[in-house]
């Protein structure tokens, strides 16, 4: 199979627009969660969230204008708007702009979303029952599917190469970015713009998930310590937004453009714990059996892994994964490092795993582990660096990236760095 | 009846994003403004909205240009 490398990054987080402002708000420890303003919480048990910073563009703000044209992001939920931010900075730092008709068809997209438009489907449901059928847009439908996000990008980009999209709640972005590699890996196409998006920060969506007893919701006057990773007063997770994009291309390809690397995707692992809708597996068999399928599609033993960015949501299912992850490597346990960077951004959903993804290329470039922060108490005894609470400088060659997802979906992606 | 036509342009220039002096009566959705075909069914919807009328179907398919909607609509506005 073909080689794959990663030459093209972008992102919008809770800690700012772009991938730069947003990796060293991460390393100064910063927490995106807030108190949600911006609709009513009094009757919801989790009143927080990560929320993107808005503004006119400066200081890291997010400005959806400078991504698309305001008429167009009348017809769409934001997930897409996101999605279409994150996709246009990453292929501007690819610098990969194909116009002539056998770049496009080799250049595709796959970017997903865990939910999609839930803010357009409630809004639409409630003009439907005051209003009646004739009052539903005709941009009701295409502004919610989750596969309009990469219908969007591709449009905006002239990628006319594979055109697909992945569904597996807060695996997506994992997912979307392990196919992508594997498409290019095939050569289905050379350069894919992968990942995922999520704009779930509403109030069906909160209710949802604090229905499901999935959200933190002992920290509503301290929200910037209600993501606590490992730590024994973790309640929940914390609602996140945002999108992470990838650009993926086939290693040749990049060379003979002179493309930047950022790093080898090498290993992509997938499983299923065919256990409960919500929770995984107590064993770890799941999260196990997914680490190790990427290990073996990498070819390497997990002895040689330098950082994990774990799926760590900060709810009871941390220690299932430090578990399985201690199972993984054994007695090289001491010489890992581990942290989940949802302590700081919150848990992104359908967007976590790609912007993981890009967190675990950063690590590698810069030799440096982010934190876990708010881990003041550790519930468990583990001989793994789970990064408390400061970031760790450390050489990082190969990095793995956990997401599990609702319904017992795994996702393990392995990147190492470039070398020829 | 100019107070109609003033609306009407001002729909047409928010919906479809367009400068307000391009919206002229002669000037099609689709050829000069830069509207597909969904966007003249929201266009139509936008007219329904603010003129508290219906426009059925078959009319819709008629209005084709900024002079079309405001002749239908001063014939046909509440």
């Amino acid at each position: 199979m073909r080689r794959v490398v990663v030459t093209g990054l972008g992102m919008v987080t809770p800690l700012g627009c772009g991938v730069d402002i947003t990796w060293q708000r991460l390393l100064e420890g910063r927490s995106g969660a807030r108190r949600i303003e911006h609709f009513e919480v009094s009757d919801l048990p989790a009143k927080i969230a990560c929320r993107i910073p808005r503004g006119d563009g400066s200081d890291g703000t997010y400005n959806p204008d400078q991504w698309m044209e305001p008429k167009e992001q009348r017809k769409v939920d934001e997930f897409i708007v996101y999605a279409m931010a994150a996709a246009t900075q990453a292929l501007d730092d690819a610098g990969w702009h194909p116009s002539t008709y056998e770049d496009q068809i080799a250049s595709g997209v796959l970017i997903g979303s865990g939910i999609g438009g839930l803010q357009g489907i409630s809004e639409a449901t409630l003009l439907l029952q005051e209003r009646g059928p004739r009052r539903i847009s005709p941009f009701f439908i295409p502004g919610r599917l989750i596969n309009l996000a990469g219908g969007y990008v591709s449009i905006q980009h002239g990628l006319k190469g594979p055109n697909h999209a992945v569904v597996t709640a807060c695996s997506t972005g994992a997912h979307a970015i392990g196919d992508a590699a594997r498409l290019v890996a095939l050569g289905d196409a050379d350069v894919m713009v992968a990942g995922g998006a999520e704009s779930p920060i509403n109030r069906l969506a909160l209710a949802g998930f604090a229905a499901c007893r999935a959200l933190s919701t002992s920290y509503n006057d301290t929200p910037e310590k209600a993501s606590r990773p490992y730590d024994r007063d973790r309640d929940g997770f914390v609602m996140g937004e945002g999108a992470g994009v990838v650009v993926v291309e086939e290693l040749e390809h990049a060379l003979a453009r002179g493309a930047r690397i950022y790093g080898e995707v090498i290993g992509y692992g997938m499983s299923g714990d065919a256990f409960h809708i919500t929770a995984p597996s107590e064993d770890g068999d799941g999260a196990f059996r997914c680490m190790s399928a990427a290990l073996k599609r990498a070819n390497i033993s997990a002895s040689e892994i330098d950082y994990i960015n774990a799926h760590g949501t900060s709810t009871m299912a941390d220690e299932i994964e430090l578990g399985a992850v201690q199972r993984l490597v054994g007695n090289a346990a001491a010489t890992v490092s581990m942290s989940s960077t949802k302590s700081s951004i919150g848990h992104l959903l359908g967007a976590a795993g790609a912007v993981e993804a890009i967190f675990s290329l950063l690590a590698i470039r810069d030799g440096v582990a982010p934190a876990t922060i708010n881990l003041d108490n550790p519930a468990m005894e583990t001989p793994i660096d789970l990064v408390p609470n400061a970031p760790r400088k450390r050489n990082i060659d190969v990095a793995l990236s956990n997401s599990f997802g609702f319904g017992g979906t795994n996702a393990s992606l392995v990147f190492r760095r470039y070398a020829s | 009846m100019s107070d109609i036509a003033d609306r009407v342009k001002k729909i047409v220039a928010e919906h479809l994003g367009v400068e307000a002096d391009k919206v002229t009566e002669n000037a099609s959705f689709i050829d000069d403004l830069g509207a597909d075909s969904l966007d003249t069914v929201e266009l139509v919807m936008a007219f329904e909205e603010a003129f508290n009328c219906e426009i059925p179907d078959d009319a819709a398919e008629t209005i084709l240009t900024v002079g079309d909607a405001i002749k239908f609509l001063e014939k046909n506005a509440a």
